[in-house]
């Protein structure tokens, strides 16, 4: 559970954005804010284009119609390399990590220190260290390449490299997937005390229920091309919509849910 | 917390001054943007030996980890001279964050001291090349037993994926190989029209085209081509195939992916290469015919009776007999430098060129081989 301390500063604003893949609608009219400080996260079933969403709002792909910006920027902007600037006021985790193949861990975490920043050689290796370091990851595995590395270290040098330039926001593209429940907890709580220790906004997409329940402040449902419901976890839960109450009371659902709520008593 | 990393919010550049001997002033915005001038200033620091030493970080603006690594660097350095270091002033959350460093500090040393020995790098060097070579043999190893599985019930071969083999990667290449062919037997032919046309010796050309043709150029120039054709396939398909598990999908119905991938293709090449081999000699030779009657007045029937007594059927046999063992050659280095892609996707373009390299090397040596055997028989 987070203390919420966001300023109403939005950095994210998506208005109106329709998206298209051919025939198929992907999004209609998604309208969503994200405030500064908060961690944001975006829900929805499998294909209803949450992904598709976070890949419009850094820049990956321009959606059909309306506008997102980021950081006081329009995210179209980032699709030129040389957006410097605004490219590094945040981070990514992909899904799957996306660490380069043919890097060491440490290598890879380095990348946009070494190609955004003047430090030398000798700092580079130092900050990398840290990042390193405050992931979680032992003290061996800086050497090692991405195939030498669990599916768990390998999110954990993801998060690192998106971490490693102090960016304001850092986007998580399902942090937790596939990672046992004792690692993905520890996800979480490192999720959270980046956000503490680095004064990060954060913005993921997620289907992790326990995670929703735990560490995020506000979550949009994507369903149906739409923003079903947005708000905390306790006002979906007791929303009346019933897309939004069968993705949040079926039967995993209730269990996260009493899981979170017990752990809460407990804790008081 | 505020950190400011951009060029709108970049306040004063980082700065660090020594005022009244003992104080130690930093200024501006320690980000990591713009501390790297402060840290080689720092680096070159005289620090006064022993006694008190303030850090008066009021003047910090702005501090990222990137600063606080390199702050806490200086205090670090200062205090293995003897200096009682104390750091004042620092805003709360650069406090903080000087906290997160210093938390971590230990943890960060001992990343920064993981190096690889040097023993330990060539170590696995030598185990590398040395399980390679293991590798290999059990490779070729496992073919041959399925090799004699499939002869023995030759049921079990999968006729469908041979005759498909064949398809891509025999009547598919009939096109660029013949071309090559072709264009290499005209090339023979300009430069020996050249030579023998000096001597007046004019009907060489047969001699010259045929049997350089038949015997070398026509069986390699189609197994090189094969090889960066067919062989980069096996290896980019199979490796792609073990980087998605679909071999070990294979393997837990019991099926094995060197019956099911690698004897197809290994036979389909077989009967393929001598096949092609015979319709480049076919091509090449036409090509030379066409210059020798353009350029050295050597009439196509002249060419082909000559042809008749000058190039003996060995060439022919000993050229087309080479092409069954460059076509193993090939399918088993493709399919080999498939099964050894491990990791994800530079692997599978590397060993996708290896293959490539390794195939056009070893049949190379196997010709140069052949060769120097043939010589001593006298063939």
């Amino acid at each position: 559970m987070s203390i919420a301390v966001h300023t109403e500063t939005p950095v994210i604003e998506v208005s109106h954005v329709s998206t298209r893949f051919g025939p198929t609608v992907v999004h209609q009219e998604v309208s969503l804010t994200v405030m500064k400080g908060e961690v944001f996260a975006i829900a929805g079933g499998n294909g209803c284009g949450k992904s598709t969403l976070l890949r419009e709002i850094i820049g990956l792909l321009t959606p059909a119609a309306g506008s997102i910006s980021l950081l006081g920027a329009d995210s179209r902007e980032l699709q030129h390399t040389d957006g410097g600037s605004l490219h590094r006021r945040f981070g990514v985790m992909f899904q799957h990590g996306a660490l380069f193949s043919s890097m060491t861990l440490a290598e890879n975490v380095a990348v946009p220190l070494r190609e955004h920043t003047s430090l030398s050689a000798g700092l580079i290796r130092d900050i990398v260290a840290l990042k390193i370091a405050l992931v979680g990851l032992p003290p061996d595995s800086g050497v090692k390449f991405p195939r030498e590395l669990s599916g768990g270290m390998r999110r954990r040098a993801a998060l690192a490299r998106a971490i490693v330039m102090d960016p304001e926001l850092l986007f998580l593209d399902e942090p937790t997937a596939g990672l046992d429940p004792m690692i993905a907890a520890g996800f979480d709580d490192l999720v959270l005390d980046l956000k503490r220790l680095l004064g990060l906004t954060v913005v993921m997409v997620t289907h992790d229920l326990d995670s929703l329940w735990r560490i995020v402040d506000r979550v949009a449902v994507l369903g149906e091309g739409h923003v079903l419901g947005m708000g905390t976890m306790e006002q979906l839960a007791a929303s009346e919509d019933p897309a939004i109450r069968n993705y949040f009371h079926g039967p995993r659902g209730r269990a996260a849910q009493l899981n979170h709520s017990g752990r809460a008593s407990h804790r008081d | 917390m505020d950190l400011p990393h951009t060029t709108e919010t970049r306040g004063q550049a980082a700065a660090v001054t020594f005022v009244e001997g003992r104080t130690l002033r930093c200024r501006g915005s320690w980000t990591m943007s713009d501390v790297g001038p402060v840290e080689r200033a720092l680096r070159v620091m005289e620090w006064p030996a022993g006694g008190a030493l303030r850090f008066e970080g009021s003047g910090i603006q702005a501090l990222d980890t990137g600063g606080a690594v390199v702050l806490s660097q200086a205090v670090m350095e200062a205090r293995r001279r003897g200096c009682e270091v104390t750091v004042e002033g620092l805003q709360s959350e650069h406090a903080q964050l000087m906290n997160l460093v210093s938390v971590h500090w230990d943890a960060m040393m001992a990343h920064v001291a993981a190096r690889p020995k040097g023993t330990a790098r060539l170590q696995s060097i030598i185990r590398n090349v040395i399980s390679r070579f293991l590798c290999g043999l059990e490779f070729i190893g496992e073919t041959a037993m399925a090799f004699l599985r499939v002869c023995s019930s030759p049921g079990h071969l999968r006729w469908r994926s041979a005759l498909n083999s064949l398809r891509l990667d025999g009547v598919n290449a009939l096109p660029i190989t013949g071309l090559l062919t072709f264009l290499i037997g005209v090339v023979i032919a300009y430069q020996g029209a050249e030579q023998l046309r000096k001597f007046g010796t004019n009907i060489f050309i047969v001699d010259l085209v045929g049997i350089s043709l038949l015997r070398e150029i026509a069986p390699l120039i189609a197994a090189i081509l094969i090889a960066g054709r067919s062989g980069s396939a096996y290896a980019a398909h199979i490796g792609t195939m073990k980087v998605t598990e679909e071999l070990d999908a294979l393997r837990t119905f019991g099926l094995s992916p060197t019956e099911l991938l690698v004897l197809p293709r290994m036979l389909a090449l077989v009967v393929a290469l001598p096949l092609l081999t015979v319709y480049a000699d076919v091509l090449g030779v036409f090509g030379g015919m066409l210059i020798a009657a353009n350029q050295l007045n050597v009439s196509f029937t002249a060419f082909l009776s000559r042809f008749e007594e000058a190039v003996a059927l060995r060439h022919f046999l000993i050229g087309v007999g080479k092409a069954p063992f460059f076509a193993v050659i090939i399918a088993l280095v493709g399919c080999y430098q498939g099964f050894q892609i491990r990791g994800g996707v530079d692997d599978v373009g590397r060993h996708t060129t290896m293959s490539v390299v390794q195939s056009i090397f070893l049949v190379i040596i196997f010709d140069a081989l052949c060769s120097i055997m043939l010589n001593w028989w006298d063939l």
